[in-house]
């Protein structure tokens, strides 16, 4: 019974990393239709400088997350504002194609420069272990995870549906077109958007290196994760995605717990049953124009 | 007379929005039949009911007297019912050639043939022959689609449509933005479908409806207002009410 | 009469050999001796273009993105090493068919995936089953072999009678055979009814089905017929290296693929063939300035095609050519263009 509490609570942490990750790709991909493969390489950046910050220029930990964020958020809109822009009238081809390289001249960049072997960022003492909770082993580091995430969640939810920005947000993203007649600056949603979802990429690339792991290739193993917060859960809101997500995190833990021999192959029954009992995602509409 | 399209009570909501409201519609065999309304009537969404593009939430389709409501769209199409669209769907990188091949090809059931190149069949070809020759596209045949004037591109439209050989027809708004001196062609290519097919005419321009038209039902929000020979519903006040832009109250 | 004579003309004009495709293929031929010491090269040209060839088909001619090609190319790579290495078939053409069947088996099995949904859901599929695959193949290493591949594969002589050499000459002629006769039957699908269908589906496939096209049937089909090439292509891998290793389902390769006839363009069937040309000579230039750092250059490469824009890199790299035949045969260009995407 508490080993199905410990997975539980691993496999929520695990989850609500992967929406922090990969939400900004949720909401690029409704709002333009944009299929951005290198979404990865953002949450990469955010982790390596993280990881700089604290274990060459001795940087607390909790002071190199937000600049992780910001990093990461500043390559955003430098990219989308010389690149990325050209690309919305594209074909998906070319999207995919555009994004695929950039993703792999990351790759090789952080290589040459990082070199190619896994880093760890040196966490305070605080994090560290774990304590007993009614019998169940709560991971601090784990803990932390859901916190922050959990407290990112409530504040995305609440930007969306109480400001004035989130208003605009949701119509541009419910039809692009539609908004824009209505007086709302597409573009310029989009771009702030954008640059906010690769910082939420680049501060979860942070905290992921502790339990993800954080390499060069990072962008590359973790894409089809991505994908499927996205396919799975749909575009059309954020909870389609974070209950995605959740089910992703919850279940790659249980399957790698119980079937340890089966490794990945949990997840992609899931997701091809999934995808055969609903093509166009679990929750809501696809991102289909 | 035998009906050769029927709607029984056919509805059709966008989440809170009903956009087809019980809708029953007759066409007769070899009728003329024009479905006309405002803009926002539902007149597109009907289309696409007809053709299998959307599934209805309620009532049933019926082409001949069979069941056609849960059929795929091409499937219909090979059951004889076909139709044009509004805004230019054409194949831009085919040329009308390759295009009208196509659609003999399917009906013929040769569209699978993977083994045989193009233009080795005689049926096949008679048949392009005869549909691009009735159309006047022989001598644009092999230019791509796109390079043609929009006269030429409507009338491969309704080409297209034919060389499927419909038993029935939806024209949808088939002179739509075309110019004044291209026009002509456009009406007398409508005006010459044979009469064994059935024409079930979407159209807003009303010349050209009650030039058409042996019968004409009139769609407002969804729901069938008024249906009668164009003499009784040029007469019809509610009719007039509607295209006069006052509020109807029926 | 006259019009059907004029309908059949113009319709076969399409299928008919240019003199500037038979001056390819001669040219392709004439390499062999031109070039008898980079036999390897040569072949590992020969399997690229024959895998592009593949990727055409869907990618090109259906519109049809996968980020997962090499699915089916890791299936006829092991496919082929497992029946040389337990001698379950030993003759490499029967076994080269027997490995492009289960590929295409396991094709038309996950071509009901791929048929669903929206451009996103099939990328997601597509790289999701070369992922399985390869994670598959590496928790079954007591028969793939894991990371270190297939150990002792020994090829028999072809037909009883060539045996594969060191230099690769048997490897370069029975590639170039296999190239041929694949591409000659792409050749007729794609110039085909069929063929026609795909390019009227891939602008728009519901127009395609007003006009009567059984539009999932015929996705189905060319995604089964494609994973048959990239099944050949694996297969070929296999038999001419005597290699079959985890990373025929590698996602750099589909990658990679895809680079290869974005390169050499889309759906007009000789693309996947120059591009894999252009290909290799590229990564021999890159590889010799920064050996380590070869991925950097292939995201550049992609990342400049797309801003620069395929179709005009496409005019630009067709402009010459073109102009010489204009100037040779002063007639209209008869270099094919590779015909634009749909929006």
């Amino acid at each position: 019974m508490t080993t199905l509490f410990t997975i539980l609570f691993d496999g929520v942490a695990y989850g609500m990393l992967l929406f922090v990750l990969a939400c900004g790709l949720a909401v690029t991909l409704g709002l333009m239709n944009f299929v951005n493969l290198a979404h990865g390489a953002f949450a990469m950046a955010g982790g390596y400088i993280c990881a700089v910050l604290v274990n060459n220029s001795g940087w607390p930990f909790f002071a190199a997350l937000p600049l992780a964020f910001v990093t990461a958020a500043a390559i955003g809109v430098l990219l989308e504002r010389t690149l990325y822009r050209h690309l919305y009238t594209r074909s998906h081809l070319d999207q995919v194609l555009f994004t695929i390289g950039l993703t792999f001249m990351s790759v090789a960049a952080v290589d040459y420069i990082m070199g190619s072997s896994r880093i760890f960022i040196k966490l305070p003492a605080a994090l560290e272990g774990q304590f007993d909770f009614f019998g169940v082993g709560i991971g601090r580091y784990r803990l932390m995870i859901i916190v922050i995430c959990g407290l990112l969640t409530v504040a995305l939810q609440l930007i969306l549906s109480k400001t004035r920005f989130g208003s605009r947000l949701r119509a541009a993203v419910d039809d692009p077109r539609v908004a824009s007649g209505l007086g709302i600056n597409v573009p310029q949603v989009f771009a702030f958007t954008f640059a906010f979802g690769c910082g939420l990429a680049g501060l979860g690339g942070a905290l992921s290196a502790e339990i993800l792991g954080l390499d060069p290739y990072f962008p590359l193993k973790f894409m089809i994760y991505f994908l499927i917060v996205v396919t799975v859960g749909g575009s059309s809101s954020i909870t389609g995605p974070f209950l995605a997500s959740l089910l992703l995190g919850i279940g790659d833990v249980a399957g790698k717990y119980y079937v340890p021999k089966m490794g990945p192959f949990v997840i992609y029954t899931i997701m091809i049953v999934i995808l055969i009992w609903r093509p166009n995602g679990l929750f809501g509409r696809a991102a289909a124009r | 007379m035998t009906i050769a399209l029927e709607t029984r009570g056919l509805e059709k909501s966008f989440g809170g929005l009903k956009v087809t409201r019980d809708l029953s519609l007759k066409v007769e065999q070899g009728a003329r039949h024009a479905l006309i309304g405002p803009n926002g009537a539902g007149k597109t969404t009907v289309i696409n009911l007809l053709t299998g593009v959307l599934k209805p939430n309620g009532g049933r389709i019926l082409l001949e007297g069979n069941d056609i409501t849960d059929l795929a769209v091409h499937k219909r199409v090979l059951r004889g019912l076909s139709r044009t669209f509004q805004i230019n769907q054409l194949y831009a990188d085919l040329t009308p050639l390759e295009t009208i091949g196509l659609a003999v090809s399917e009906r013929l059931g040769r569209g699978g043939d993977w083994w045989r190149r193009m233009g080795t069949r005689g049926d096949v070809n008679q048949e392009i022959a005869e549909t691009l020759g009735r159309f006047h596209l022989l001598d644009v045949m092999n230019e791509r689609t796109a390079t043609l004037p929009y006269g030429k591109q409507r009338l491969l439209e309704i080409a297209v449509a034919i060389a499927t050989r419909p038993r029935v027809l939806l024209l949808d708004e088939p002179a739509a933005g075309v110019p004044e001196s291209e026009r002509h062609d456009i009406l007398a290519a409508v005006a010459a479908l044979p009469r064994d097919v059935t024409v079930l005419l979407i159209e807003h321009d009303m010349d050209l409806v009650f030039s058409f038209a042996d019968r004409i039902s009139v769609l407002v929000n969804g729901a069938m207002l008024v249906e009668g020979p164009p003499d009784e519903v040029a007469r019809d006040p509610q009719v007039k009410a509607v295209y006069l832009g006052e509020a109807v109250h029926a | 009469m006259n019009a059907v004579s004029d309908v059949s003309s113009h319709a076969i004009a399409r299928a008919r050999w240019r003199p500037a495709e038979i001056a390819f293929w001669m040219l392709a031929l004439s390499c062999a001796f031109l070039f008898p010491s980079r036999y390897l090269i040569m072949t590992d040209i020969l399997r690229l273009a024959l895998f592009t060839l593949s990727l055409d088909l869907i990618l090109g001619y259906a519109g049809i993105v996968s980020l997962g090609h090499a699915a089916f190319f890791g299936v006829g790579a092991y496919s082929a090493g497992l029946m040389a290495l337990h001698g379950i078939i030993n003759e490499p053409v029967i076994a080269l068919v027997v490995a492009g069947l289960i590929a295409m088996v396991l094709g038309f099995l996950t071509s009901f995936l791929v048929i669903r949904g929206v451009d996103l859901t099939r990328l997601m599929v597509t790289l999701g089953i070369a992922l399985l695959l390869e994670a598959l193949a590496e928790r079954f290493s007591n028969i793939t072999g894991g990371t270190d591949g297939l150990q002792g594969i020994e090829m028999q002589p072809i037909l009883g009678m060539f045996a594969f050499d060191m230099f690769g000459k048997t490897g370069f002629f029975y590639s170039l055979i296999v190239l041929f006769l694949l591409f000659l039957l792409a050749r007729r699908i794609v110039n085909s009814p069929f063929g026609l269908s795909l390019r009227a589906i891939k602008n728009n496939p519901l127009r395609a089905s007003a006009i009567g096209v059984p539009v999932n049937r015929r996705l189905i089909a060319i995604y089964t017929v494609a994973a048959f090439y990239a099944g050949i292509a694996g297969a070929l891998f296999t038999q001419t290296t005597a290699l079959a290793s985890l990373d025929v389902f590698a996602f750099e390769r589909s990658a990679d693929l895809m680079l290869v006839l974005v390169i050499g363009g889309t759906g007009y069937l000789y693309g996947g063939l120059i591009g894999a040309v252009v290909f290799k000579m590229l990564q021999e230039l890159f590889q010799t300035i920064t050996p380590q750092y070869w991925l950097f250059w292939i995201g550049l490469v992609l990342v400049v095609i797309v801003l620069v824009g395929r179709d005009r890199m496409h005019r630009w790299a067709l402009w010459l050519p073109n102009l010489i035949i204009r100037q040779i045969a002063g007639r209209k260009a008869v270099v094919a263009v590779p015909e634009s995407d749909a929006p």
